[in-house]
């Protein structure tokens, strides 16, 4: 079995943001990268059906500066065959023009499973996966927390906001990995010696045109400070009045 | 002038809060474009028609019905395919979505299959000459950038409870529409749908969320929370991931960056420590409590109100009080 997996270079979250005095854009220093979490759960599935198969092939694929580079290796030192870069170095908001980028080299790869994170926490589209799927006529479900393949075809439980779908698909097919289905392998020593031989592919992006601009960035609102209204049930009551007369949630 | 279409979100044959949402930001959007025509697509099973009223009471101008057995459940090949036919006519400028799991399942399809720019996730939306210009928060919901698309039909989809329902009556009109494609030929056949979270309530739906966290020390001990739960009515109860990874909870109930992002008027966090990928999913509710034995857990620092204590302790007076409170409100 063939599998691509798309993965992003993306902030550490811990950390304060400063925007740029001009708020056109996120202040880069101090800011340390990962990869987006659920594309390592996207690669760990990749992995256990390769696993699983006995055979097969998993292909990752980024798009970001060359120093996606890191990310592609730490997903190779996980198990991962093969890396791609499509090098670009201008961020964008623009999902279909990200899409139409990955859709282009993965067209030409005769993947039998396309998998992609469910989200990107950094720019929280929500929408490459399923724009690929579109643009390659792939069958597609996306929010995958429990996955099985075989005998050429898929079964799939999705979570839609509360509910829960089965669903059942053909393959090739394009999935977006949801939190819940795996926690992703630490790359051993051995994983890591072995990366670095690895084949990393580097290649400009076609990112196409992009209609989604930046306009700003900024921090949002503080919450006005709470306060702690006591340490034991004797604070109930004037929690309830609050609940009554400040907030009016009650 | 601009006219906008809308697509309504049902579950299990009955219209979502999230539909009138996008019903309410779909008329605000037209307005602001110099007053143009909002027409709301509802898809379901045969007698879907009878929930379009609903739509204009908020402010649809004409109900389009994709009736069909096979929409029953969501089917989003099929709809994407008639939402991309819809709007490739250039009657619209605009088409409207609700940033859930079925709008941010089905709008990037409709996206690419036009062509054309989709914003996720608006939060609040302007009009500037043509351009729909939106705020989207990013960075796990500590930045929000604001976005301008200028494409013919630019595509957005409203966050649940960014826009509370406006009543704007127009006359119900209602027009059968068909299917682009055979609903029955997608490829992805859906086999089950079943509940995923515990309560009777949707976490996205419900006004008053119960969270549970770790410090209700085993699973049997969220009764603490489904009581309170029962006693505000309206409540439906969520967790940690710390909890939904111990298996106390299903994933469905978790709340967070990599679970369900919420905004009710009312959280209550009971035992949570309040790491940032928790606050991710659940900062924008209106007023947060938060019950904690350890006066400097980060909730603290986003609760509205706070009481450091047992949650063994607080949680059955505060059941009993808010019980109450209701009989006699
Ligand atoms: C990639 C990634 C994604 C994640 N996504 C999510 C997500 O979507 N949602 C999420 O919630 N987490 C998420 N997490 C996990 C998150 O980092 C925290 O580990 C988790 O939120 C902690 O849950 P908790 O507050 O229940 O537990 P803890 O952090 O253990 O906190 C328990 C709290 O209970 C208090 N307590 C204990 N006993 C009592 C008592 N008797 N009375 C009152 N208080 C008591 C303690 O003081 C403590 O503050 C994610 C983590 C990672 C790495
Ligand atoms: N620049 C990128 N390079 C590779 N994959 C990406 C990129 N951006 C998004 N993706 C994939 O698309 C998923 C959803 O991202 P998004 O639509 O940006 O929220 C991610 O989890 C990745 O799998």
């Amino acid at each position: 079995m063939k599998i691509a997996v798309c993965i992003k270079r993306v902030p550490v979250m811990e950390v304060k943001f400063a925007i740029a005095a001009d708020g056109t854009r996120v202040e880069e220093a101090g800011l340390k990268y990962d990869v987006n979490d659920f594309d390592l759960w996207a690669v760990e599935a990749a992995l256990q059906l390769k696993e699983k198969a006995g055979a097969g092939e998993v292909t990752v694929i980024s798009l970001g500066p060359d120093n996606a580079q890191e990310q592609i290796r730490k997903t190779l030192a996980m198990g991962a065959d093969k890396g791609i870069l499509l090098k670009s170095d201008a961020p964008t908001h623009d999902g279909l023009a990200v899409a139409r980028a990955l859709a282009a080299e993965l067209k030409e790869g005769g993947y039998d499973l396309v998998l992609f994170g469910r989200i990107s926490i950094d720019t929280m589209n929500q929408m490459t996966g399923p724009m690929v799927a579109e643009l390659l006529d792939l069958p597609c479900v996306t929010n995958v927390f429990k996955l099985d393949i075989s005998n050429g075809r898929g079964v799939a439980e999705r979570a839609l906001d509360g509910a829960i779908e089965v669903a059942e698909f053909p393959l090739p097919a394009l999935l977006t990995i949801d939190d819940g289905l795996n926690k992703e392998r630490l790359p051993s020593l051995k994983g890591i010696m072995a990366a670095k031989k690895k084949p990393l592919d580097v290649k400009p992006a076609q990112l196409g045109a992009v209609q989604v601009a930046v306009r700003k960035y900024e921090l949002p609102a503080e919450r006005a400070a709470g306060r702690i209204l006591g340490d034991s049930s004797a604070a109930v009551p004037e929690l309830v009045r609050l609940l009554q007369t400040e907030a009016k949630v009650l | 002038m601009a006219n906008v279409l809308v697509f309504a979100e049902t579950r299990g044959g009955e219209l979502r809060k999230v539909a009138l949402e996008a019903v309410t930001a779909a008329r605000a959007l037209a307005e602001l474009s110099g007053g143009g025509s909002v027409h709301a697509v509802l898809a379901g099973a045969d007698g879907i028609g009878t929930k379009a009223g609903a739509l204009a009471e908020h402010g649809a101008d004409t109900v389009q019905l994709l009736e069909h057995a096979g929409f029953a459940q969501y089917n989003p090949e099929a709809l994407a395919a008639t939402l991309a036919q819809r709007l490739g006519g250039g009657t619209y400028a605009y088409a409207l979505f609700s940033a859930t799991a079925q709008g941010r399942d089905l709008s990037p399809r409709v996206a690419a299959k036009l062509g054309t720019g989709l914003i996720a996730d608006a939060t609040g939306f302007v009009v500037d000459g043509g351009a729909v210009v939106a705020t989207h928060p990013i960075n796990n919901g500590k930045v929000i950038v604001t976005l301008a698309l200028a494409a013919a039909p630019a595509l957005i989809s409203v966050r649940p409870s960014a826009f509370q329902p406006a009543v704007n009556a127009k006359p119900l009109v209602t027009e059968s529409i068909s299917s682009a494609t055979d609903p029955a030929a997608s490829r992805v056949k859906v086999t089950e749908l079943r509940a995923g979270g515990t309560g009777k309530l949707d976490l996205g739906d419900a006004p008053v969320i119960v969270a549970g966290g770790r410090g209700l020390k085993a699973p049997e001990h969220f009764k603490l929370c489904d009581d309170l739960a029962d006693a505000f009515g309206n409540a439906a109860v969520g967790a940690t991931r710390a909890v939904t990874d111990e298996g106390w909870r299903p994933h469905a109930d978790q709340i967070g960056q990599t679970g369900r992002n919420v905004s009710p008027n009312l959280y209550i966090a009971v035992g949570i420590s309040g790491a940032i990928q928790h606050l991710a999913g659940m900062r924008t509710s209106k007023t947060i409590v938060a019950i904690n034995k350890d006066k400097d857990a980060p909730i603290f620092k986003i609760a509205d109100y706070g009481i450091v204590g047992d949650v063994f302790e607080v949680m059955p007076v505060l059941t009993a009080a808010v019980k109450a409170a209701k009989s006699q409100g």
